[in-house]
């Protein structure tokens, strides 16, 4: 193995005399990750504390707990550093045995998880064994990527351009099939067997935010803006109609426009003082103006309700054929209509169809308006905003148009939000809804609609499917956003199309590394 | 040039006049009261040393500073007058028709080449797209304008002979080549004033010479001014009319190639004082 | 009159608190230029340790009180910074050098984890932490009978603060981690080509960060007595508020912006509404960056054309 070894190092290391011997190395790093575990570990996990009578303090120890991180965790990292030096034969085998270990044979299975999610104690077996497989699963997969490219030694520049443009032109061509194909499968999927009720009613949540991030697609993606405080413009929207609603008795297919400009002018109103500032000013601006507003929702109870929110807002209506099982007087109901035995379902369905409906033209209205003077405007300002006032271009308008379009199109959402929920509340509209949705952008992989489209499938659809983690389900949550962007720090699908080509695509390869 | 056609459309004004012009930044003096006029069908040269204040004086002209005290009058021969100092930055390249390029080149360096030549069409865009919702709904009217701007850029292209590169990403263009993009895109907002900051830095002999040509060529052609800062004496002396030059601020010389050639203060000022 | 010192008193404990957390951010910011929201968070994870080592030391027996808050602070400083430091070294260090979003993006989720990791060990319910020290001078008001109280909670709380920025100071302007820090912070290429280990020194900075911030969840401990998972957020948006209003990146500006926004809110809540107390400091903010987008101690930027 110690050949191996040597042949794998680059010429210079290899002549690198004094160089330490690589398992003094791995040690090191062993034993530092143990003290590290160790401290982490001591007292948060050491030591579950419980109120008593919400009076004093007392609590339970978990010391085994303590212990088995760091006993188990320096392991890896020690296959890991080994994996570094070139050995990685050790990390293949140990990692995958005990990836095996963890996740079946030896214990309970993560398929017996839900047994323990009534439990109020955290970190059971159950779990602590999903967390250690996770971890053999890593070192494996690391053992087994170094041995794929080992020998190739480090890679070059040009070849590490080249593998970019690979990525972005597999990302192109991808989205390009993948889109339509979504798409249609969208349109199709209540109709076939899998399309019961309840995955099209968490279709309508994962929907929503796909609404939700091709609109803040446009901020962030295109204009560049940094906007934390999106979500204040979807409450906004899911305000106005509850008032429209429950005030002036308005349907909601009369609100939604003026739930959308409503928005729009709130984008405006907001967007005016703050948009000359510059990048993280400008998001923690929007962060501070997310969260007056839902301050605000919360303290004016005669307007807003406080806390309890606006509950019995209108129902969706097919065109104004209510979905009910008995309407008023001189009313046809939805399933009268088309002479249909009356469900409960018809409406999730319906409502999952507008919110398509309504995600596709948002993504439509993106896709022209990129290749309008408006959106390489957008582009332009994100790229370098002093050329772009050299060139004559108006800063702030420009971003302004950018801010009330995406706020426009959160007022949309939001209405329908409110739509389909009956009832709004200042809980549904916190930070972390805001956080979530540019995550989804950025993970996407800023600019792609297709990405972005993908990562809300992603981060809204598995914790919904996953509801068996409970507990866990934030935690994953946080977790993912976190491996996704060290995994692709440039999100899923990156890769950008020019808005006007002069040549024919099929003409010329798309890698920028044969240009000079 | 003959008189005749000078006296048919040149104004009795000056292309930019320079009044006075000074730049502070709190106790630092970057321009001291430095005047001067750069005229219309010429290559006005700026030269100095550097930290004279060159690239200050092109902040001042195109926006990006509010000049300390000073006029600068742009009077293009179809408007009236204009007080550069009194205007909002971008306003100097939409209404003024001032356009610029910079010292470190600034292109849109994610969009394609082609891309980064529409965007200086922004202005005359806007107004055909009826501020983008008539161009939503896709009218003819506006794709004519689309078309118009598209043959505008690669007229440009052709020019600089980057057309087969339309469409790769304009940061993906050798060096010399983003030089040159920079002033087609300059161009592309049909400036009536060029400000050209060291568009010969980087730029190998070749290069050089190609670039003299260029901007000879958008000169007598196109009837423009032109403000040239650049170190190149190759590209001084081969193309500017007239020149300015500076040192600490403030305007040591003035006047045509062979004048500041011969120039005592300027030859001070670049090679030093000569100690006795 | 009284009543108004009275609320300054309790604005600038408020506030010490809130510069010790801003200068986590203001440094982080300076340093790598990115917005580290799971900084809040480390506040609330030190919080925490500040209540578990304060429980285990009364369990211990050992009730002196200025040996309890020793080991208090010691250990709750020590631990929080390894989790600073672990942080770093996961979510933020392999995204170095990659775009400005994904660091932001990955700082989020850290945060949402730390929350909820918090959250499963020790439970959702607020822990209520028994006061530790009580009582206080009574400055009484000559007529208006009203007492101003400055507790020694208080006092403790600004002195350490005091001494700790004092420390702090010293560390920056004279040893030589405080010079590799702001050579990384002027130009983190030409520090690395001449020698700086710029690795260690971010590693440093989240350290250093992470131990102010656990001072300052120590003292929140000891001053609301009460701590939950999700106190990081609020607490870590004001600070956050509070390095951009002093000038994001300036120390001394994070601690004047820290103390500008505890004043705020506890003058604010005094006379005005309580509830609108965050509104008032985000209003100060955006007022702010609008007449001065550099903020109170930033440099003015010169913009580069």
């Amino acid at each position: 193995m110690a050949d191996t070894t040597m042949e794998k190092r680059l010429p210079g290391e290899a002549v690198a005399s004094k160089a330490p011997s690589p398992l003094l190395v791995a040690v090191k790093e062993t034993i530092f990750t143990a003290v590290l575990v160790f401290l982490l570990g001591v007292l948060m996990v050491g030591f579950q504390t419980q109120a008593i009578q919400g009076q004093y303090l007392s609590f339970v120890t978990r010391f085994d707990d303590v212990l088995w991180a760091v006993a188990i965790v320096p392991i890896g990292r020690f296959l890991l550093a080994l994996d570094r030096q070139g050995q990685s034969w050790p990390a293949l085998i140990v990692g995958g045995l005990a990836f095996l270990y963890f996740f079946g044979a030896g214990s309970t299975g993560v398929m017996e998880l839900d047994v323990y999610k009534t439990l109020p104690l955290p970190f059971e077996e159950a779990m602590v064994n999903v967390i250690f497989g996770l971890g053999a699963l890593l070192v494996f997969g690391t053992a087994i990527k170094s041995l794929r490219t080992a020998g190739q030694g480090r890679r070059t520049l040009p070849a590490r351009e080249a593998a970019e443009a690979r990525r972005a032109n597999f990302a192109r061509r991808l989205s390009v099939v993948l889109g339509p194909v979504l798409v249609a499968a969208a349109v199709v999927l209540p109709w076939t067997p899998w399309g019961d009720r309840q995955l099209v009613d968490s279709l309508v949540l994962v929907l929503t935010y796909v609404m939700l991030g091709w609109g803040l697609n446009i901020v962030v993606g295109l204009a560049g803006l940094l906007d934390l405080g999106y979500v204040a413009f979807y409450a906004v929207g899911a305000y106005t109609y509850a008032k429209l609603s429950t005030e002036l008795g308005l349907t909601f297919w009369e609100s939604l426009p003026i739930a959308g400009i409503f928005s729009a002018a709130f984008g405006v109103a907001l967007g005016f003082p703050v948009l000359r500032l510059r990048g993280d000013y400008l998001a923690i601006v929007t962060l501070g103006f997310g969260e007056m507003i839902r301050i605000v929702l919360i303290n004016w109870q005669a307007f807003t309700g406080g806390p309890n929110g606006i509950g019995s807002i209108g129902k969706i209506t097919f065109f104004g054929f209510p979905f009910e099982r008995k309407a008023a007087e001189g009313v046809t109901t939805f399933h009268e209509l088309f002479g249909l035995q009356f469900s409960g379902s018809h409406r999730v369905y319906f409502l999952y169809y507008v919110i398509l409906v309504l995600a596709l033209i948002t993504n439509f209205a993106t896709i022209r308006l990129r290749k309008l003077p408006i959106g390489r405007a957008w582009e332009a300002l994100r790229e370098d905003e002093t050329a772009c006032r050299a060139l004559g271009i108006n800063p702030t308008n420009t971003k302004l148009t950018a801010f009330a379009i995406g706020a426009m199109f959160a007022g949309f959402a939001g209405s329908f939000f409110a739509t389909r929920q009956g009832f709004v509340s200042p809980e549904s509209f916190t930070f972390i809804e805001s956080a979530v949705i540019l995550s989804i952008v950025v993970l996407g992989g800023m600019g792609s609609q297709v990405g972005v489209a993908l990562a809300a499938i992603l981060l809204i659809g598995l914790p919904e499917a996953l509801r068996e983690l409970a507990l866990y389900r934030m935690l994953a949550f946080g977790a993912s956003m976190v491996l996704i962007m060290l995994w692709r720090p440039k999100g899923l699908l990156s890769y950008r199309e020019p808005t006007i080509l002069l040549h024919a695509r099929n003409k010329k390869p798309m890698v920028s590394g044969t240009v000079k | 040039m003959n008189a005749a056609l000078q006296q048919m459309t040149e104004p009795a004004m000056p292309l930019l006049t320079v009044e006075h012009l000074t730049m502070r930044f709190g106790g630092l003096v970057a321009i001291d009261d430095a005047s001067f006029v750069a005229q219309h069908r010429e290559i006005t040269g700026v030269i100095g040393p550097n930290g004279a204040g060159k690239t200050t004086l092109f902040n001042c002209i195109t926006g990006f500073y509010k000049p300390t005290v000073g006029r600068l009058t742009l009077a293009a021969a179809d408007r009236p007058p204009m007080l550069l100092e009194q205007m909002e930055g971008f306003k100097i390249g939409q209404q003024a028709s001032v356009a610029r390029t910079f010292q470190n080149v600034r292109l849109f360096t994610g969009m394609s080449v082609l891309e980064n030549l529409m965007v200086a069409q922004h202005n005359k865009l806007m107004r055909a797209s009826g501020y983008t919702f008539l161009g939503l709904l896709g009218l003819p009217s506006f794709n004519r304008a689309e078309r118009v701007a598209r043959d505008l850029a690669v007229h440009w292209l052709d020019r600089i002979g980057l057309t087969h590169l339309a469409d790769e990403p304009a940061g993906s263009l050798p060096y010399g080549d983003q030089r040159r993009l920079e002033i087609a895109r300059a161009m592309c907002t049909e400036p009536v004033l060029l400000c050209l900051d060291e568009p010969a830095a980087g730029l190998n002999p070749r290069e050089s010479a190609e670039l003299n040509t260029l901007l000879r060529s958008i000169r007598d052609e196109l009837g423009i001014g032109i403000l040239l800062i650049e170190h190149d004496m190759s590209v001084v002396m081969g193309t500017c009319d007239h020149i300015v030059v500076l040192d600490y601020g403030r305007k040591i010389a003035d006047g045509s190639p062979s004048e500041i050639r011969s120039d005592p203060a300027v030859i001070r000022a670049y090679l030093g004082e000569e100690e006795e | 009159m009284e009543y108004l010192l009275q609320q300054l008193i309790n604005g600038l404990t408020l506030g010490a608190i809130y510069g010790l957390i801003a200068i986590g951010y203001t440094m982080v910011y300076g340093i790598i230029g990115m917005i580290n929201f799971a900084h809040g968070d480390i506040y609330m994870v030190g919080a925490f340790q500040a209540m578990i080592a304060l429980m285990i030391v009364g369990t211990l027996g050992i009730s002196w009180v200025p040996l309890q808050l020793a080991i208090m602070l010691i250990v709750a400083l020590v631990l929080t910074a390894a989790y600073g430091w672990t942080v770093e070294r996961i979510a933020y260090r392999p995204l170095r050098g990659s775009t400005r979003l994904a660091p932001l993006i990955s700082a989020i989720g850290m945060s949402i984890v730390l929350q909820n990791y918090v959250q499963l060990l020790q439970g959702p319910r607020p822990k209520p932490v028994a006061p530790v020290i009580r009582g206080g001078f009574a400055l009484t008001g000559s007529d208006s009978g009203f007492v101003v109280q400055l507790g020694y909670l208080q006092i403790m709380i600004i002195l350490l603060t005091v001494a700790l920025m004092t420390v702090f100071a010293y560390i920056i302007a004279k040893t030589s981690l405080g010079r590799a820090q702001r050579a990384c912070e002027q130009d983190r290429k030409m520090a690395s080509l001449l020698g700086v280990n710029v690795d260690l020194t971010i590693s440093q900075t989240f350290i250093i960060g992470a131990a102010l911030a656990a001072v300052a969840g120590m003292m929140v401990t000891l001053y609301y007595g009460v701590n939950d998972f999700f106190m990081g957020f609020v607490a870590g948006i004001k600070a956050f508020t509070a390095a951009v209003l002093g000038g994001i990146g300036s120390l001394p500006g994070a601690m004047l912006g820290g103390i500008l926004i505890g004043l705020i809110e506890a003058i604010w809540s005094a006379y005005f509404s309580a509830e609108y107390k965050d509104v008032a400091a985000f209003g100060v903010l955006v007022l702010v960056l609008i007449f001065r987008p550099t903020g109170l101690l930033g440099r003015p930027e010169v913009e580069k054309v």
